[in-house]
């Protein structure tokens, strides 16, 4: 089963106890969006095979929204950090590139 | 065209014929030629869908100069892994028409493809297990009269007289009614694939399996190619019916679908006499089941919630369903589940499949079938050759646009059939 620590109270959970919510750090468009632009938000989605940003909700735990980094393709979990990051952190993209050394960010960081 | 000798039609003469040679004299059901630099359409992934385009694209239009790549083998894919379930009680009119054009074409594709394809129409029911779902399937009944697609409502005592292993007053949820759709059924999942291959191979088509699709060529916004690890292969046109990875083709060819992929898996149990002569969903507790001719309870459960390529199930899935179908069926409890298996599904935002053109000229998506692809196929491949032949969607089709996401027309089939698609 997968288990994800939650990064708020440091339970470690399993996979029963959380809820998942998609894909992490899409940003909400405005109201001057345009219709691409709507589409794009709501629905495009990167559905990667492999490293995977994605929100989980610890639902039967402390109810908080916190994002993981995890690969698809072999369920292997990388890390977990706080909504508040616009980018998965430092430390997450450095464990996704110890066992990943050809995978690179698609963000750049402000 | 293909040089390879054609299967030969299959008849009781045949059996007898080759009875007499020992059963040395049959050719293979299809052909498995090197692929050519070029052909007029290319169809990546020979799942049920994929060979149904080609099918038909050759039957109804007379374009045989196509190839059906496959990464795997075919039919190995969703073809091969989901419930057998064919119904067509959709709530919204387009899905209604697919789906009802689907379950025609199954009725008569046996004599179709000339090979049997163990459609059993044994009539299926949707449990309603809340108040929700008893006013929520009256009114697909309603809308189905509507469309012409017969469906009926069970009151409690007709569903026990249909399924006498039923318990109808389970504590936590009791059946309250059911939707019955009598057309309704099962057939053999790999014979479908099998069925359609041979005819496919007989039109003189290629079907290339073990052939994984690289990359995308397109030039000024018209697809030319697509390279394979078995080489380049030029095509007026691209077809994209692969399921679960749709969006790794797309992003090839550079465009994104709204589309998720999660597993959905099922189980069977060890062969019992019979004791079920119908399909049953009951999707308040997320079970489907059926009895195969085997004897094999084949159970049915919900899909995963995250994004997941794994092709196997997650546990806390398999005892969900098996916990949830057992107050309903108390004799499931005494028996040992043999197999388990996933598959992975394209969900899309409204749960509706897409059948469209996209941003390159020349490709063509059919996906997005989700949880209930199987029961599409026939009619899926029938609205995707007409698409793929005119360039244009048919009536079938015409719904199922990838605009629809930018124009909020919506099939909202998540509201009407749930998790159980």
């Amino acid at each position: 089963m997968l288990t994800l620590t939650c990064p708020y109270c440091g339970i470690t959970a399993e996979e029963t106890e959380l809820h998942p919510g998609g894909e992490a750090h899409l940003t909400r468009v405005g109201p001057t969006g345009t219709d691409e632009e709507f589409e794009a938000y709501m629905f495009a989605r990167k559905n990667p095979k492999g490293v995977n940003f994605e929100r989980w909700r610890h639902a039967y735990g402390c109810g908080k929204w916190f994002l993981a980094a995890r690969c698809t393709a072999t369920l292997q979990v990388f890390g977990t950090y706080k909504s508040q990051n616009a980018h998965p952190p430092a430390d997450i993209v450095a464990a996704i590139r110890k066992s990943r050394p050809d995978w690179n960010p698609d963000w750049t960081a402000e | 065209m293909s040089d390879a000798p054609k299967s030969g039609r299959y008849s009781v003469f045949a059996i007898a014929k080759q009875a007499l040679r020992q059963h040395s004299g049959w050719n293979r059901a299809w052909a498995s030629p090197a692929p050519r630099d070029r052909y007029q359409v290319v169809i990546v992934g020979a799942g049920g869908h994929g060979l149904a385009t080609a099918y038909y694209l050759g039957k109804n239009f007379g374009i045989t100069d196509v190839a059906i790549i496959e990464k795997g083998w075919l039919g190995g894919g969703n073809t091969g892994r989901n419930t057998t379930i064919i119904r067509s009680n959709y709530l919204q009119d387009p899905s209604a028409a697919i789906y009802d054009k689907a379950l025609k074409l199954y009725e008569g594709l046996s004599q179709d493809l000339n090979y049997n394809v163990m459609f059993s129409p044994r009539g299926l029911i949707m449990l309603a297990q809340t108040e929700h779902e008893v006013r929520g399937y009256k009114r697909t009944v309603y809308a189905n009269n509507l469309q012409g697609v017969s469906t009926e409502w069970l009151d409690p005592q007709r569903v026990k007289d249909l399924v006498p292993i039923i318990n109808l007053d389970g504590p936590r949820y009791p059946v309250l009614g059911g939707l019955y759709q009598a057309r309704g059924g099962t057939a053999r999942h790999d014979a479908v694939a099998w069925g359609y291959a041979r005819a496919c191979s007989d039109m003189g088509m290629h079907i290339i399996q073990n052939c994984e699709v690289t990359g995308v060529e397109t030039d000024g916004g018209q697809v030319r190619a697509v390279n394979t690890s078995k080489g380049r292969i030029g095509c007026d046109k691209l077809a994209m019916v692969v399921a679960g990875h749709s969006s790794q083709l797309a992003e090839m060819a550079g465009f994104r679908l709204p589309i998720e992929s999660v597993a959905l898996q099922a189980l069977v149990s060890e062969p019992v006499k019979p004791c079920m002569d119908v399909v049953l969903m009951a999707n308040t507790v997320h079970g489907y089941l059926s009895q195969s001719d085997k004897g094999e309870m084949v159970i049915g459960g919900g899909t995963d919630g995250f994004n997941n390529f794994t092709q196997r199930g997650s546990w806390q899935h398999i005892e969900e369903t098996v916990r949830a179908l057992i107050e309903t069926f108390p004799m499931l409890s005494r028996l040992k589940m043999l197999r388990q298996w996933g598959g992975i599904v394209d969900m899309t935002g409204d749960r509706s499949p897409i059948l469209s053109t996209t941003p390159v000229g020349g490709i063509f998506v059919n996906c997005g079938w989700g949880t209930g692809g199987f029961k599409a196929i026939p009619g899926s491949g029938w609205a995707m050759a007409e698409l793929v032949s005119k360039g244009t969607p048919g009536p079938l089709a015409a719904d199922f646009g990838l605009n629809r996401f930018r124009e909020g027309r919506f099939i909202d089939e998540s509201v009407a059939a749930g998790v159980a698609h």
